[in-house]
């Protein structure tokens, strides 16, 4: 019952950086923008996040003020995830380069600048860089009260969880509602579907490609900053973060693009992913438990496509730019 | 008395690479008329018009709009301007509904379905049209939703509308609907343009003709000052005669032998009901029917695609032998000899890859036949060659993407292709859709000189008056059964429209 009990909490801790990712990633393609460049942006979230919280406290010293570190490290992920596709936004929105190529170039350079950013605040600061003990458990621990948290079983399952996760949750409701119910929501999957259609029906294709794919962006990287920050124990890390982004990637077809789904999907990878660590099954090697995301994501691909649903299909205009005057 | 001037074009010039589009063309559209737009494939109507609805920008050239000088520089400003545009190729976003798509890019305040549906509806009864607001459109037949692209169009207030090939799609009963629907609005003070190549539509619907040829302005004319010859003449530039020769083939044999053929939908509707029938060699035969009696199944069940219940369809061979074909793959019956010109309605969606050349897309179909692992592109390329000369295909060359080429081009590709690949039973469906009138009589002249070689032709067509004067026999489904086989030489439209309708005179209700 406890390793259970263990094992849900760390599916949903690591579930809670995949599900940033893949919400990001949601909110990207259903642009008709593929962002392949996860991975680099998740990366960059991480390091960026890390030199936000890191550097405030330096700064702040003594008075350093808990819910603001964790609001300047959102901040900072979030500004770096949006640079980094506001670069791929320019190049395949305006420029109208070739999507795959600058994603890939994106996740290469990604990776290499938050590497840099991690290294560099290592070195510059001697070697080692590490928020307080004291900032590190508030980053790390419960959001509600202890009393709460120690309700047998449902305590831990539902309580004991990082302020991240709920706002992930809330996050994720908030862009259903947005998708579904607004008309901005409305536009942008219509944008995705079929950018002529929108196009000709007066809907700005590259205001609306921008701004999902910056704001995407953005949310991925805080996932990179929430593991740095949890899981990592606030130092640079970067062989943990290593292959999230593809992983929120694969996430996003198997959730179907909605984001309601992304709340269990990234739960169930998560699970998935920290399985080997918990319940490790003897002559099995973890590198099959670590391809099970994958092996899953391409089963739900078939069967969705099988049932040939018009509804669950990938919008259709994914991957590829548009130009008004090109037929 | 003068009409009113909505729009003005004045030396418009477009250019996409080294293909003008358009030449400095000139252009009046009036309030309360309906304007048809003729011209070749090619010919560059859909380009002038896109410079209206602003999805193009004109190279040269001005546009005034009741006197003054506009600018439109995006599909937004000319609805802005009134203008509103249903495309060739629909634009609708198929996984919403219809009303998601008619209010798609309205920035008037709160988003209200409900008010929005009140509004669709009222239009609807307006102008009668008929159509399901909730229904999503990947639902919908073609007809619906070109509906959808009307109303959207009204919905936006436009006072210009421009139609280009709205007819094309539609069967003879739906293109009446829609030109009541054209006149209404023309009572309604509004301007209105149609592209069609049909040119018994241009008699009846439209006030004034304006002709394009090659990218120029030719000129126009009033509807009743002229008449489907002049036209022509008009739009080729020379003399053109629009007759069908119906040679009789000397020894005609029986090459397939369709018997009680019975087909079952996904919902256990039967779309065919024992149908049965003989093609010949060196003959025509036509198939007519209201749209939706069956004509596709019927295809599609021959070739292999779609599943027989019950029935028989032998082919004889050239030694007389039989073969059944129900039961054996599409690939098998292909290579009996049984050739399709299927031309659907997503051109570029079935049977073309839109970024390769003509060249590419021969290839597509032969590739097969080469050996060894480097491909031959000799004998595709000349293909090509003789398509494009052929039937006139409008593009800089063989190696040019067919995406870029203009919607009956694409299709002259399609069609030429299909006919070339010289089967012993060809079949085509719609194969004169969209394209101009001088191409459509190639097309026919094509067919009947691959009956004169022996080949069994089954032809299914929506205009009576090509299908009386191209067929050898008519066989007219209806409901999927067929309501009669007769003579082409004999028959008579009336009669063809009475046997359409047989089955439903008779027995009343389903
Ligand atoms: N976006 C484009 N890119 C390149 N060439 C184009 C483009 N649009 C049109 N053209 C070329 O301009 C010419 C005119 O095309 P247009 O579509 O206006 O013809 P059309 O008169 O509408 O013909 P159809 O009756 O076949 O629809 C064609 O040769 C076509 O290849
Ligand atoms: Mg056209």
């Amino acid at each position: 019952m406890t390793t259970l009990i263990a094992l849900v909490v760390a599916a949903v801790t690591f579930g809670t950086v995949l599900m940033y990712g893949t919400l990001g990633e949601i909110l990207t393609e259903k642009s008709g923008n593929l962002n392949l460049g996860v991975e680099g942006i998740m990366y960059m979230g991480g390091a960026f996040g890390l030199a936000g919280a890191f550097y405030y406290e330096k700064a702040a010293g003594a008075a350093v003020n808990g819910p603001l570190a964790v609001t300047i490290a959102i901040l900072s992920a979030f500004a770096a995830g949006m640079a980094a596709s506001a670069i791929y936004s320019f190049i395949t929105v305006t420029l109208r380069a070739n999507q795959n190529v600058t994603g890939l170039a994106l996740s290469i350079f990604g990776t290499g600048i938050g590497q840099f950013v991690g290294e560099f605040m290592r070195v510059s600061e001697g070697g080692y860089v590490a928020l307080s003990n004291g900032l590190k458990t508030f980053f790390a621990s419960p959001v509600f009260p202890p009393f709460l948290v120690n309700i047998p079983v449902a305590g831990r399952i539902f309580f004991s969880h990082t302020v991240f996760f709920y706002l992930a949750v809330l996050l994720a409701v908030l862009m259903y509602l947005f998708l579904q119910k607004t008309r901005c929501g409305m536009y942008l999957t219509a944008v995705g579907e079929s950018p002529a259609t929108s196009d000709a029906a007066g809907i700005s294709i590259t205001a609306y490609k921008y701004l999902a794919t910056t704001i995407g962006g953005g949310i991925s990287a805080i996932g990179g900053m929430v593991y740095i920050m949890t899981t990592a124990g606030c130092v640079w890390n970067h062989e943990g973060l290593s292959g999230v982004g593809w992983l929120a990637v694969a996430l996003v077809i198997f959730c179907m693009w909605r984001p309601l789904n992304a709340i269990w999907g990234s739960i169930l990878f998560g699970a998935m992913m920290i399985m080997y660590l918990r319940v490790s099954i003897p002559f099995i090697p973890t590198e099959i438990y670590k391809i099970l995301p994958y092996i899953v994501t391409v089963i739900v691909l078939v069967l969705t496509s099988m049932k040939n649903s018009r509804d669950k299909q990938p919008p259709a205009s994914l991957g590829n730019n548009y130009f008004r005057e090109e037929r | 008395m003068e009409k009113k001037c909505a729009i003005e074009m004045k030396g418009i010039t477009k250019r996409f690479g080294q293909v003008t589009a358009n030449d400095s063309i000139d252009l009046r559209i009036n309030r309360g008329e309906i304007m048809a737009l003729l011209g070749e494939n090619g010919s560059g109507k859909t380009t002038l018009m896109n410079m209206l609805s602003g999805i193009y920008q004109p190279d040269e050239g001005e546009i005034y709009e009741d006197g003054s000088r506009i600018y439109i520089r995006s599909p937004r400003e000319a609805y802005e301007y009134g203008i509103g545009m249903i495309h060739q190729h629909y634009k609708l976003i198929e996984v919403f509904t219809a009303t998601q798509n008619i209010i798609l890019g309205l920035n008037d305040g709160k988003m209200d379905i409900a008010a929005a549906e009140a509004r669709v509806k009222e239009i609807c009864s307006r102008y009668g049209f008929d159509i399901d607001p909730g229904k999503k459109v990947y639902d919908m037949s073609v007809s619906q939703k070109q509906t959808v692209e009307i109303v959207k169009v009204l919905y936006r207030g436009a006072d210009i509308l421009i139609l280009d090939e709205p007819t094309a799609v539609l069967t003879p009963q739906e293109t009446q609907k829609l030109f009541r629907v054209l006149r209404n609005m023309k009572e309604d003070g509004k301007a209105i343009v149609i592209i069609t190549h049909k040119l018994h539509e241009v008699m009846d619907v439209s006030d004034t003709v304006t002709v394009l040829r090659k990218g120029k302005y030719i000129g126009t004319v009033n509807t009743a000052d002229t008449d489907p010859q002049a036209l022509t003449d008009m739009m080729v530039g020379h003399a053109v005669s629009l007759n069908i020769e119906r040679p009789r083939y000397p020894d005609p044999q029986r090459k397939l032998i369709v018997e009680g053929l019975t087909v079952v939908d996904e919902e256990g509707i039967r779309r065919l009901d024992s149908v049965s029938f003989t093609a010949n060699t060196g003959e025509i035969l036509g198939v007519a029917g209201i749209s939706g009696s069956g004509q596709k199944e019927l295809l599609e069940a021959i070739t292999g695609l779609y599943p027989v219940k019950e029935g028989s369809i032998r082919f004889i061979g050239s030694d007389g032998s039989e073969t059944e074909l129900v039961g054996k793959t599409p690939k098998k019956i292909r290579e009996t000899g049984i050739g399709m010109a299927f031309v659907p309605e997503d051109r570029l969606g079935m049977g073309l890859v839109g970024s390769m050349g003509m060249t590419g897309n021969m290839l597509l179909r032969s590739w097969k036949n080469g050996k060894g692992a480097l491909l031959r592109k000799k004998d595709p390329e000349a293909l090509a060659n003789r398509i494009w000369k052929d039937l006139d295909v409008v593009t800089p060359g063989v190696d040019y993407p067919v995406r870029r080429l203009s919607g009956g081009n694409v299709q002259k590709v399609l069609v030429g292709r299909e006919i070339s690949s010289e089967p012993a039973v060809l079949m085509t469906a719609y194969a004169v859709r969209g394209l101009d009138i001088n191409t459509s009589y190639t097309i026919y002249s094509l067919l009947t000189e691959q009956k004169m070689k022996g080949v069994a032709v089954i032809y299914v067509g929506e205009d009576l008056d090509v299908l009386i004067e191209l067929a050898d026999r008519i066989l007219v489904l209806c409901g999927g059964r067929v309501a009669g086989i007769v003579d082409g030489r004999t028959a008579t439209k009336e009669e063809i429209g009475l046997l359409m309708t047989h089955f439903d005179s008779k027995e009343s209700g389903e």
